[in-house]
C-alpha cells in the first residue's frame, strides 16, 4: 500500500482509537472468532467487528460459554478472543482452572474494567476486586492497559505470546484508556 | 408422578449408545465428551484421536463442540452431554440455534440424576423436557430417540441435515464403564492431531 494511500485510509484513523487498535491487532494476528457478552464500553468495537466480514462475532449467554467456544475453535485450528466486562470475568474461575489452564489453551480475553476510577455501583467495585486475585492465583498473564500510546504494543505482543506459549492472557481495559462508564443520571 | 411429561421412549444405556455412535464414524468425525460418565463411556467405547474428553468445565461440551464446528465446517462434530450438565448452560442452545452450524450433532444423555455424585435427582428430573427446551431455544431439529434403532436413525439423519441436530436419549442410572486417562495436555494435543491441525513432534 502506498504511503499516500495509508494516510487517507479510514482504517488508519480507526487505529488511533483503543477499539481500532484491538480490531487491527486481532486481524493482524489472524484472530477471527470473537464471541462476547457486551458492555457499554465495547459498543463501538462490537459494532465494527460485526461490520467487518473478516470476523465471526456473536453474543453468548454467558462468558464461560464464549470461553468454551474459543477453546474448541483453537483445537480446530481457528483463533479466537473473548470480550467481556469485569463482572463477566468474575464468573470464569471454574473454566479457567479446569479448561483453559490445564489443557494449555491460548485464551485471549479483553475485559473492560468496571468498579474503579469513578464507579457508582458498590457491587461492581467489589466484583472488580476479585479479578486480579483470581488471575494471580492461577499465575495467568494479565496487563492493565491505561495508555493509548502503549496499547498497540501490549495488544500485539500479548496475542502473540498467548499463542506461542499456549497460555491464556487477560487484557484489562482501564477507564484511563477507554473513558470508562460514568454516573450520568 | 402425574406431572411427568409423557415420554414414549425406552430407557437405554449410555455406553451402549456411545458404542453405537462410535461404530458409525468412518470419516474422522470429532466427538466431544462432556464431564464425567459421558466422556468415560466415550473413552471406554475405544479411544480415537478425534475424541475430546472434558475433565472439568461442567456444561461446556456443546460450546466446545460449537467452536470446533465453526473452525472446521467440513467435518462432522458430535457432542455428548448429560442432562445435569446441560441444565447449567441452557443459553448455549440459543447461541447454537442462532449460528446454526450444519455440521453439529448434539446428544443429551438424560438419566435425571447426577449419577457420579451419588445419583441425586437434577432439578429438572421430574418436570423438565430437555428436547422441548431445545426446540423452544430455536433448535427445531430436536427429538427424543424412542429406542436404539431410532437413535441410530436420528444419528444417520443428522449427518445430512441442513442445520444442527439435538437428540435426547433417556438412559439408566449406570455409571460409566471406563475411566478416561486424566492427562489434559495429551488429550488436547492428540485431539489437534486427530483434527489435522498439528503433526506429532
Amino acid at each position: 500500500m502506498a504511503v499516500a494511500e495509508e494516510k487517507t485510509s479510514p482504517e488508519i484513523s480507526q487505529e488511533k482509537s483503543w477499539h481500532g487498535i484491538v480490531l487491527q491487532a486481532l486481524k493482524r494476528n489472524d484472530v477471527s472468532l470473537v464471541p462476547y457478552v457486551p458492555d457499554r464500553i465495547l459498543t463501538t468495537l462490537i459494532k465494527n467487528l460485526h461490520a467487518d466480514p473478516f470476523f465471526t462475532t456473536f453474543p453468548t449467554a454467558r462468558e464461560e460459554e464464549a470461553v468454551g467456544i474459543v477453546a474448541g475453535a483453537w483445537m480446530g485450528g481457528r483463533r479466537g478472543a473473548v470480550l467481556m466486562q469485569t463482572s463477566g470475568f468474575a464468573t470464569l474461575a471454574n473454566v479457567l482452572a479446569s479448561l483453559a489452564m490445564p489443557y494449555q489453551i491460548p485464551l485471549i480475553m479483553f475485559v473492560t474494567e468496571r468498579g474503579t476510577l469513578g464507579e457508582f455501583n458498590y457491587g461492581q467495585s467489589l466484583v472488580c476486586r476479585t479479578m486480579r486475585p483470581v488471575l494471580d492465583s492461577l499465575a495467568m498473564e494479565h496487563h492493565t492497559c491505561t495508555r493509548l500510546d502503549e496499547f498497540e504494543f501490549i495488544c500485539d505482543r500479548s496475542i502473540k505470546q498467548s499463542i506461542t506459549t499456549q497460555a491464556p492472557v487477560a487484557l484489562i481495559l482501564s477507564p484511563l484508556l477507554t473513558g470508562g462508564k460514568t454516573f450520568d443520571k | 408422578m402425574n406431572s411427568t411429561p409423557a415420554r414414549n421412549t425406552k430407557v437405554m444405556n449410555r455406553f451402549d449408545l456411545t458404542s453405537r455412535l462410535v461404530a458409525k464414524l468412518k470419516n474422522e468425525e470429532a466427538v466431544v465428551g462432556g464431564i464425567g460418565n459421558t466422556n468415560f463411556d466415550l473413552w471406554a467405547a475405544g479411544h480415537r484421536p478425534q475424541n475430546f474428553y472434558m475433565l472439568g468445565s461442567m456444561g461446556l461440551a456443546f460450546p466446545i463442540a460449537l467452536g470446533v464446528a465453526l473452525a472446521q465446517p467440513e467435518r462432522r462434530i458430535f457432542a455428548l452431554e448429560g442432562d445435569g450438565s446441560l441444565l447449567m448452560q441452557l443459553g448455549a442452545l440459543s447461541t447454537i440455534a442462532t449460528l446454526a452450524p450444519k455440521n453439529l450433532t448434539m446428544v443429551v444423555m438424560d438419566n435425571g440424576v447426577y449419577q457420579i455424585t451419588g445419583a441425586q435427582p437434577t432439578p429438572g428430573a421430574v418436570v423438565a423436557d430437555i428436547v422441548a427446551i431445545a426446540i423452544a431455544s430455536g433448535l427445531g431439529n430436536s427429538a427424543w430417540a424412542a429406542d436404539e434403532d431410532d437413535f441410530e436413525r436420528l444419528i444417520d439423519q443428522s449427518m445430512s441435515a441442513a442445520g444442527p441436530t439435538l437428540i435426547g436419549v433417556r438412559i439408566d442410572d449406570k455409571p460409566g464403564v471406563g475411566t478416561t486417562r486424566r492427562d489434559p495436555v495429551q488429550i488436547r494435543e492428540r485431539f489437534m492431531h486427530g483434527l489435522g491441525v498439528r503433526e506429532p513432534l
